[in-house]
């Protein structure tokens, strides 16, 4: 009735939410791995076949530690600020087609929601920074603040070529629409580019790590925080991870589709991992720009570029 | 089941908005104009406008607000705006508002109750009907709105570039 048919697919809710924590959890340890591989050390081995469990040793250090809470801060905030972010993370996963028709909602505003989602995010990352009341923290809230208003203009943008090539904010009918011509990668190329670089900001991971940047700032925003919320911090970063990955799939790379000897989600998870690769080697590769840099790099070049990008592809599709 | 949602939501919606107005702290009302702004959005969709509902929460909640939220947190307003809020905050401060108020619910009830057909009820507009109507009867409103946005855009780069230029002499 609403955009999208109530079926089975209340089922997927639970084991969607849990697997991608998770999977959050897991990738914390072969991030470390990966990175140690690649600067020539060995990374967390000891616990479990190569440190699989390395997660499981991190929890429970979690779990167990002092969970202070800043007398001289916003307790409400403070509480609430790692909450908001994980929750609007793992929220945008409703929309997310593993396979096809396996998605918790198909409704025709799946982009619009993931874009709210993430906009959404950065309440916890402004609130974790007012409320410590700390010069760090807020320091790394309003860079975190600033930098994810400003990239969330170019991450819309640089969706709606895909949008406009499929013609439906469906995230299905656009894989649905990549099954008959060629992936979006190749013609809305600009778009995947600039979509890149705005995700990296908009999930503040390194090299747009400048909110928490530990050399300037110690922790930034998340410099109070300990115990438990320190982990759903950490945990909501992996998440939006996850999803950035998922969502360059779905648009530019084709989501579940591939050869059909094997089933559609196994194409689905492959695309997503080689991506997260990917993010954890730009992490390995690339220095941090300075914050000017980063919002001048964002108004002066991407925004000009991407309206370029919406022209073109505009133009291209009315001729053809 | 829809109504059930509407009359929460619409619950949600006034209670939180009678908070934002009631907090002495800059930011916890800022955080609850941010809840009445989503459960708004979640009246919207209910109302068969998904795609009102999903910019409502990317713009309202999560771009303007969030600037509101931005600016509060770098005049780093402490204890003494919170007694000066206190101070303008006494009841016969509310005696306008309410009487006035109250006018506009009056006319509002008369309105509803005159109204032939209230309908109102589920019909699912899509995007890209939104999108046609907006780019079709609507253009002159949109380019009236472009209008004011580009001169904001062009006052706030001139105000910012005197500053610097001070700042540089």
């Amino acid at each position: 009735m609403f955009g999208f048919e109530i079926n089975w697919s209340y089922v997927l809710i639970l084991p969607v939410a849990l697997g991608v924590l998770v999977f959050a959890l897991v990738l914390v340890w072969w991030e470390r791995r990966l990175l140690g591989w690649w600067q020539d050390r060995l990374g967390p081995n000891r616990v479990g076949w190569f440190g699989v469990l390395q997660f499981v040793a991190d929890a429970i250090k979690l779990f167990t530690k002092d969970d202070w809470i800043p007398p001289f801060g916003d307790r409400f905030f403070f509480v609430l600020a790692p909450f908001v972010v994980c929750a609007a993370m793992i929220m945008a996963f409703v929309v997310v087609p593993f396979d096809e028709g396996w998605v918790i909602a198909d409704t025709n505003i799946a982009v619009l929601w993931f874009l709210a989602m993430s906009s959404l995010a950065v309440y916890g990352v402004l609130l974790g920074g007012l409320a410590s009341n700390n010069k760090y923290a807020l320091l790394g809230g309003l860079r975190a603040a600033a930098q994810m208003v400003t990239y969330e203009v170019f991450m819309g943008l640089s969706i709606l070529g895909v949008v406009m090539m499929a013609g439906s904010f469906s995230l299905s009918d656009i894989v649905m629409a990549q099954a008959d011509s060629i992936w979006y990668c190749i013609p809305q190329c600009v778009g995947l580019f600039i979509f890149i670089i705005a995700g990296l900001a908009e999930t503040h991971r390194l090299p747009f790590d400048l909110p928490e940047a530990e050399h300037e700032l110690t922790a930034g925003y998340h410099t109070e925080y300990s115990g438990m919320k320190f982990g759903l911090i950490m945990a909501a970063e992996y998440v939006a991870l996850i999803l950035l990955s998922c969502m360059i799939t779905i648009m530019f790379f084709g989501g579940w589709l591939g050869p059909s000897f094997l089933p559609g989600f196994v194409w689905f998870g492959m695309k997503v991992f080689i991506l997260i690769n990917f993010f954890i080697l730009l992490r390995a590769a690339i220095p941090r720009p300075r914050y000017d840099q980063l919002m001048s790099l964002g108004w002066k070049i991407l925004l000009p570029l991407s309206l370029l990008n919406l022209l073109a592809t505009g133009a291209v599709l009315l001729l053809i | 089941m829809e109504y059930i949602l509407f009359i929460i939501a619409a619950a949600i919606t006034i209670g939180s908005s009678i908070l934002a107005l009631t907090r002495l702290n800059a930011s916890h009302a800022l955080i609850y104009l941010v809840v009445t702004l989503l459960a708004l959005a979640v009246i919207f969709f209910l109302l068969g406008a998904p795609f009102a509902a999903a910019l409502q929460i990317v713009v309202y909640a999560g771009a303007i607000v969030v600037l509101f939220l931005f600016v509060v947190m770098m005049l780093n307003l402490g204890k003494s705006s919170v007694e000066r809020e206190q101070r303008w905050l006494q009841p016969r401060m509310w005696y306008g508002p309410a009487v006035l108020s109250a006018i506009l619910f009056a006319i509002l009830c008369v309105a509803i109750y005159d109204s032939p057909s209230s309908d109102t009820t589920g019909t699912m507009v899509s995007p890209k009907e939104v999108g046609t109507e907006l780019f079709g009867p609507y253009i002159i409103a949109v380019e009236l709105a472009g209008f004011l946005l580009l001169a904001g855009l062009v006052g706030a780069y001139h105000l910012g570039r005197r500053y610097l230029s001070d700042r540089r002499s």
